[in-house]
Order: structure tokens, then sequence, then C-alpha cells
């Protein structure tokens, strides 16, 4: 019963910081509404037995990836916020009318599956503990473990390059 | 000995490509200087293994480089034996010649590398074609020396016509290129293989009558465009617009030789076809005839050569259909000797007149150019067959074959004699008005003798030319015999009465004095004569053969031409162009679709996706 | 209220409901970051399935997936941010709909 009334409180919570990302005028506050959807998804996270991803969760996005979206609002600044007032209102319903279908469209795809299902967790033992899943991505899954090091590297070029040559062009053209 | 044969045609072709490369960097004399070395060390790379055959020792060789074209069984051979040997050394040592000459002929030009890069190419290109020991390679040769012939003949190409003469030259070749080609395919049909020694050996047995004179007819159609003979002849005198040296080199050593060399190479396959042999020698009386004819109006001094030299060639083709190879052979090696030396003296004569050709315009150069009027009377006296000089030697012996083969060849050898008489009216003709009488030069010129470059080819040409007639004598066979092992297969001409051939020899030498004392009395007068009857022009018009053939085939050609460009443009290009403005208001349509907008990428992803979920959920049977 | 259990369903039909806030996002805003932000948030959304139906089904697959698509995620927030930071400084704006020299 407890888990029932954690999980309806931190869905109307991550509910809320989603509309909050969606509406929000000022960049900051759809930061604040992405976070609290984020620690509401962790709780989830919790409540599922998958204690490392929680953790993950917590530390990578509510932790860096946040600090990195409030780092980049604050380096160019605060009031180049986008008046949500001025998209047309047929922008809006149309808007809301595609998100409503597309929600509406994986439930029906889904439906068969899991709407209608009534079955609870099969398998109360399985257990997202750090052990559990190590064994699994280190076994398994090494390949494609180390694959992502090549992808976090390339990111972390290619981010350098944007930084540096985007500077250098820019220079170029004040010289000009 | 042989080993390093393929260097005799490798050393002109890489001295063409260096001369192309890096000519202008060697500047004028030297690039020149190179490419005759090139020229000459071929020469003597060449004599070095022929002294075998000149001594009768020798043995024919075939030479393996490579294998070329492995599913043809076509190999990369050159073929040594006397009758290649001797054109190798004609080609190299009249090239060579050639080459010293247009040193001086060619100075100052701007291009002088360039002209020295083609005239190498020339050489590779024609010691391919001799030294070729299967048809394939042959063919290679062929179609490189019509490629240089087009390279030098419009080597002046800012001149309108000499641009309009290189391609005549190269499209009237291409007609007989086209016959050469259906013989390969013929004979490839017929045995399997392009390889002569195959071929000469098994044609006998292989070999019908009928596709025998095929071949042979092919191949003489070939003959017809790189030999000059009627009906292709009409390249040969509009070749005279390119520079002189290329004249004597196209005229001499090279080009016109193919056709002759071919036809003698196949000499095994026109034994096979009689018939051939009889449309081969009529072909070529003919054009003997109809270009002495023309010679004797021309005007030009440049043209009068030329003529006389599709003259010569219809003597030699006579030869070939008479089955006198040898004899045909003989003329060509003497008549390359004589006619380069006529063409280089010309070369001379207009180099000190300034560039004048038109011969009313000359007169009186014997004491001013003594060694080009001295060497220039050798040939002269060579080429209307006056004892002892070479041409006596070789024209005779291949009248007398004529004259042997008795019946419808009566007629042919009479027409021969005749020839033979304007032969000498013509050139007497040409060396009176230029050598003798007084000077009627335009004002300002004032002519003078070449330089050594150019005088000691002449000097060195006269000389054979006075003593190559004497390798084949008809009291000393050397020649015939020493060419057996090229003719294998190929039966001798009838051995004739010592009695007969002195009486027929003598009887030409009293037809072509009088010939020379004909054109003496007419032109030796302190006044030219007018030459302006109906005749005369048309002969100076060469009896309007290039009219006849621009109206009844290249107009057509151009009509058809026309009626092609018409199609292509309005209804091939017509569809194509539909096509591209039709993809074009197509783009324009849909164009407003890129609206370079994120946002609105980003929502039709979103109703795609809704789309293809629902679509996806229907096929799937979910409802 | 009594034997009512938390079921699959309900994390999935909450996961289809973030998922289409973010595309809504992703359509409606301007601004380059909240356009990221929207992102994020569906790549969660799908990161909620995958961990739901690794407890459906017995498989600690799910969480390894879902590990992974944190990665990929990351990575692709950085050069992503790096990519709003350099256009800002050649246009000082962040709206998505000014950056459109790609118009057919």
């Amino acid at each position: 019963m407890a888990e029932v009334i954690v999980f309806i409180i931190f869905a109307m919570v991550a509910l809320i910081g989603g509309i909050t990302i969606l509406v929000a005028p000022d960049p900051v506050y759809s930061a604040i509404g992405l976070l609290a959807a984020m620690f509401s998804l962790a709780v989830m996270y919790v409540l599922l037995d998958a204690h490392l991803v929680a953790v993950i969760q917590v530390i990578i996005y509510a932790g860096a990836v946040m600090t990195l979206f409030l780092f980049v609002i604050m380096l160019i600044g605060v009031d180049t916020t986008d008046k949500y007032g001025i998209v047309a209102p047929a922008q809006r319903i149309m808007t809301t009318v595609v998100a409503l279908g597309l929600f509406v469209a994986i439930l029906l795809a889904g439906r068969s599956a899991w709407i209608t299902g009534t079955n609870l967790f099969g398998t109360p033992d399985l257990n997202g503990t750090i052990e559990n899943v190590a064994d699994e991505l280190f076994g398994t899954w090494t390949i494609v473990f180390l694959s992502t090091v090549l992808l976090l590297t390339i990111a972390a070029l290619g981010t350098i390059a944007l930084a540096y040559f985007g500077n250098e062009v820019e220079d170029e053209e004040a010289t000009l | 000995m042989t080993d390093l044969l393929w260097l005799v045609i490798a050393i002109p072709l890489a001295m063409a490509t260096i001369n192309i490369l890096i000519g202008r960097r060697l500047g004028e004399p030297l690039s020149g200087i190179l490419a005759t070395v090139a020229v000459g060390v071929s020469f003597v790379l060449a004599a070095i293994p022929a002294v075998d055959f000149i001594a009768g020792t020798g043995e024919p060789v075939t030479i393996r480089l490579f294998t070329w074209i492995p599913t043809m069984g076509v190999e990369a051979e050159l073929l040594w034996d006397p009758l290649s040997m001797l054109l190798t050394l004609i080609v190299t040592g009249v090239g060579a010649l050639i080459h010293l000459y247009s040193i001086g002929y060619m100075h100052g030009d701007e291009r002088f590398p360039r002209f020295f890069s083609f005239l190498n190419l020339f050489i590779g290109s024609m010691l391919i074609l001799v030294l070729a020991a299967n048809y394939a390679i042959m063919f290679i040769g062929w179609e490189l020396v019509g490629l240089c012939s087009y390279l030098l003949i419009s080597f002046w190409f800012t001149k309108p016509t000499a641009a309009a003469a290189g391609k005549k030259a190269f499209i009237v070749n291409r007609i007989g290129d086209w016959g050469f080609l259906i013989a390969l395919m013929l004979l490839f049909a017929s045995f399997g293989t392009f390889d002569f020694g195959v071929i000469f050996a098994t044609a006998p047995a292989v070999l019908s009558v009928g596709m025998a004179t095929a071949i042979t007819l092919m191949l003489f159609a070939a003959a017809t465009g790189k030999s000059a003979q009627i009906p292709l002849y009409v390249w040969l005198p509009d070749a005279m617009e390119g520079p002189t040296p290329v004249s004597a080199l196209i005229h001499a050593a090279t080009m016109v030789a193919a056709g002759v060399f071919m036809m003698a190479r196949s000499a095994v396959l026109f034994e096979l076809a009689p018939a051939t042999g009889v449309v081969v020698a009529i072909v070529g009386v003919a054009t003997a005839l109809l270009a002495a004819v023309i010679a004797m109006a021309q005007k030009d001094i440049k043209k009068v050569l030329a003529y006389s030299t599709i003259s010569q060639l219809g003597y030699m083709v006579l030869a070939i259909g008479v089955g006198a190879y040898s004899a045909g052979i003989f003329h060509m090696t003497t008549h390359a000797f004589f006619k380069a030396l006529l063409f280089l003296g010309a070369g001379s004569v207009i180099h000190a007149m300034a560039g004048e050709q038109d011969m009313p315009k000359m007169g009186g150069l014997r004491k001013l150019l003594p060694i080009t009027f001295l060497t220039m009377a050798a040939a002269w006296l060579a080429i209307s067959g006056i004892f002892p000089f070479s041409g006596f030697w070789s024209k005779d012996e291949i009248l007398a074959a004529t004259f042997n083969e008795g019946g419808v060849f009566y007629v042919l050898w009479l027409v021969g004699v005749v020839v033979a008489l304007l032969t000498a009216f013509y050139m007497t003709r040409l060396m009176v008005m230029t050598f003798f009488g007084s000077g009627r030069w335009d004002e300002g010129v004032e002519p003078h003798e070449s330089p050594a470059s150019m005088t000691i080819p002449l000097i060195v040409l006269g000389l054979f030319t006075v003593g190559i007639g004497f390798i084949n004598t008809p009291f000393r066979l050397g020649f015939e015999h020493f060419l057996d092992p090229a003719f294998q297969g190929v039966a001798h001409p009838e051995e004739m009465s010592a009695a007969l051939i002195w009486t027929l020899a003598a009887l030409t030498t009293v037809v072509t004095l009088g010939g020379i004392a004909w054109a003496w009395a007419r032109y030796r007068r302190s006044e030219l004569p007018a030459e302006s009857g109906v005749w005369w022009r048309r002969a100076l018009g060469g009896f309007f053969v290039d009219d006849f053939y621009g109206d009844v085939i290249v107009a057509p050609s151009r009509a058809a031409a026309d009626l092609a460009v018409t199609t292509d443009e309005k209804a091939l290009d017509g569809v194509a162009y539909g096509l591209g403005s039709g993809v074009k208001s197509l783009g324009t349509t849909l164009r407003p679709v890129q609206s370079g907008k994120v946002r609105s990428y980003a929502g039709v992803l979103a109703i795609a996706g809704i789309v293809l979920i629902v679509a996806m959920v229907i096929i799937g049977g979910g409802f | 209220m009594d034997g009512l259990e938390v079921t699959a369903s309900w994390y999935l039909i909450l996961a289809a409901a973030l998922f289409a806030i973010g595309v809504a996002g992703v359509v409606v805003r301007r601004n380059a970051l909240v356009m990221f932000m929207s992102i994020e948030l569906m790549l969660n959304s799908v990161n909620l399935t995958f961990v739901a139906v690794s407890k459906d089904l017995g498989l600690i697959e799910g969480q390894v997936a879902s590990l992974f698509v944190m990665v990929v995620a990351a990575a692709e927030v950085t050069v992503g941010l790096a990519i709003i930071v350099a256009v800002f400084r050649k246009r000082s704006s962040a709206n998505v709909d000014e950056l459109a020299e790609l118009k057919g």
C-alpha cells in the first residue's frame, strides 16, 4: 500500500516537472522541472529494485547533466527566454493533439502486452545490485561497454573541437 | 645480337616522350640533336644484327617480348628477317638523315621540340609496324603511323589548310583501316591466330580461294589508304601542307611504304588469290598513270613530287600485283632514297626562295645552290630511270616482271612504259623550271645555299641514290636471294632470258630519254609555255577528284550528320530536357517543405511516428 | 484500496505520458536549451520503460540497457550543449527558428 502511495506521489511530481519544462517561460524553471522529473524517476527505479540505476540516475542526471544545463543557461544569459506566448494558439492546439495522439498510439501498441495485463512482477528476487548489474555488464556486454568508451572519447573530442575552432573562426571574422 | 632489338623501337619512343615532356627545357638545337642521335642509335642497333643477313648466314628470328592478349594467343613478338631488317634500316637510316635536316629546316620554329617528338614517334610507330611478328602488333603500328601523319601534316595547325589536310589524311586513312580490320577478323576466323609464322605456314591448306581473295582484297583496301592508291590517294597531295621534312618522311621512309610492305609481308596470301593480283596490278598501273598525268601540270614544286610519289607507288603496287614482291620492295628501297633526296632538295630550294613553292617564280638556281642542284640532279636521273642510277634497275625489274606475265599484262606493261615517259617529262620540267633559265624570282628574294645540317643529308642520300641500284641487277640477283628467307613459300618469278631483259631495258631507256628531250625542248626556252589549255587546267586541278568526292561522299555525309544533329537536338535532347525541367518543377513544388525550421521537422517526425505505430498495430492485427 | 498493487502497466503508462510531454516540448518550444531538456525527458521515459520491463520479465538486461542509454544521453548532452554555445557565440541567440539557413 505504501508502494502505491509513493508511486502516485512521485508520478505526479514527474508529470508536473515535465509540464513545467513544457510551459515555463524561463529556461531556469524548465531546468528545475527536469530536475524534479529526474529525481522522481530515481525513486521509481528504487521501487523497481534497480538500485544501481537509481544511484547513477541521481549522480549523472541530477548531478552532472543538470549542472551542465544550468551552467549553459547562465553562460548564454537567463534573459534569452523564448516567449511562450508568442507561439500561435493554433500551434499550441496542434501540439497538444499530437502529443495526446502519440500517447494514445503508444498505449494502443502496447495494450495487448500490458494495458490489460494484471500480472504482478513475476520474479521478486531480481535485484539490481551493483554485483548483479556488473556481472551482466562485464560478462555478456563487455564489448558494448568498451565501445561506449569510444563514444565518450569522440564526444569529448567533438566538444573540444566545437569550443576551439568556433573561437578561431570568430577571431578571423573579427579581423576581417 | 637480336636480344637488344626491342631497343630499336624503344629508343625513339622514349626520346619522343622525353621531348614532349621536357623538350622546351632542352631548347632548340639540343632537343633536335638528341632526337637525331636517338634514331641514329636505333640504326646502329639494327645494323649490327643485320650483318648476318647481309653476309648471307642469318636466320629469321622471332623475339618474344611479353604476352599481350592471352585469350586470343596474341604475343608481343618481333620478327627479324631480311624484309623487316631492310625496312628497319631504311626507316632509321633515312629517318636519321631527315632528322638531321630538320634541325636546320625547323630553325626558329616555336614548337621545335614538339616537332622532333612527333618525328621520333613516327619512326617508332613505323618500326613497330615493320618489326611486328603478327597482324595485331602490325595493326598497332599501322594506326600509330596514321596518328603521327595527322599530327605532323597539321603541325602548323594555325593554317586552316594544314589543319584540313591533317584531318583529310587521317580520315582517308581510316577508310583504309576499315579494310585492315575486316581482314584481321577474317584472318582470325580462319586461323584462330594472328601469328605470321602460323598463318603463312598453314595458309595453302586452310584458305579457300574465295576466302584468300576476300582477305587479300581487304588488305589491299588498307594498302590503298596508306600507300595512296586509287581511290584513296587524295590525302597525299594535301599532305604537302606539313613541313617539308615531314613530306620527305611520309613519302620516302615511313607512311606510304607501310601499305606496300604490308602486302609484301602477306605475299603468301596474295599468291593464293590470283584474282586479287589482277585487281592490284590494274589499280597500281592506273594510279601510276593518273598521278603522272596530274604531276605534269602542277606548278607547286612539292605537288609535283607528291604526285610523283603516288605514281611511283603505283609501280610498287603493280609489282605486288604481278607477284614480283622482291622487285616491289627493291623499288621501294631505291625510291626511299631518291624521293627523300628530292623532297629534302625541294625543301632546300624553298628555304632558299624564302618559302616560295611556285615553280614559275623560280629558275636559274643552278649556280646559286650547287650542292642542292647536283644532288637533285642525281635523284632526277634516278627517278627517270637512266642507267646506272638506282631507279633504272628497280623500275625496269618491275616492268620486266609485268611483261613476263603475258596476256592482259602486256597492256599494263605498255601503260607502265608510258608512265615512264611521263615521269621523265615532269621531272625534267621540274628541274628545268627550277634550276635552269633565268631567275623569275619575286623582288626581294635572294636565294642562298642551305646550312650544312641540310646539305649533308642531301649528299649522303645522293650517294645512295647513285649506288643503291647495284644491290640487285639482272646479272646478280643478290637482293632477291637476300630476301628469300622472308618469302618462304612464294615462288620466284620465272627467269627471263638476258636478251629479253636488255631489249626491254633499252626500250624504256629510249622512251625515257625521249621524255627528257621533250620536256627539255619545251621548257628550255627563254619564256615558259603558257599551259593554259583545257587539259592542262584539268590536270592542274587533279581532274577535280577532290570536288567529286566532295559532292558524292562528303556532302551526303554532311547531310546525314546534319540530320543526326537535328534528331539529337530536337528529339533526344527534348526528352532529356523535358525530364530535367519536370524534375525541376517537382523540386520547386516540394521546396517549401524544407522550411529550415527544426521544430516543424520535429512535428512531422512526431506525426509520422503516430502513423507508423498505428499502421503497425493495424497490420499486426491488433484490433 | 486494499489489494491495490503497482503493476508494470502503471510505470509504462507514466513513461508514455512523459514521452508525449517530451515530444510536445520539442515541437512547441523555441529555445534550443529547453528542446534539449525535452529530449532528455524522452530518454528518461524510455529508461523507465526499460527498467520496468526488466523487473516484469525478471531479466537484468533491461537495467544494463538503461545504463547504456544514460551513457549515450551524456555524450549527446555534452556535444549538443557545445553546439548551442558555439551557435550562441555567433548569433547571440538560442532560438532555433532563427537558424533556418537550410530553408529550401
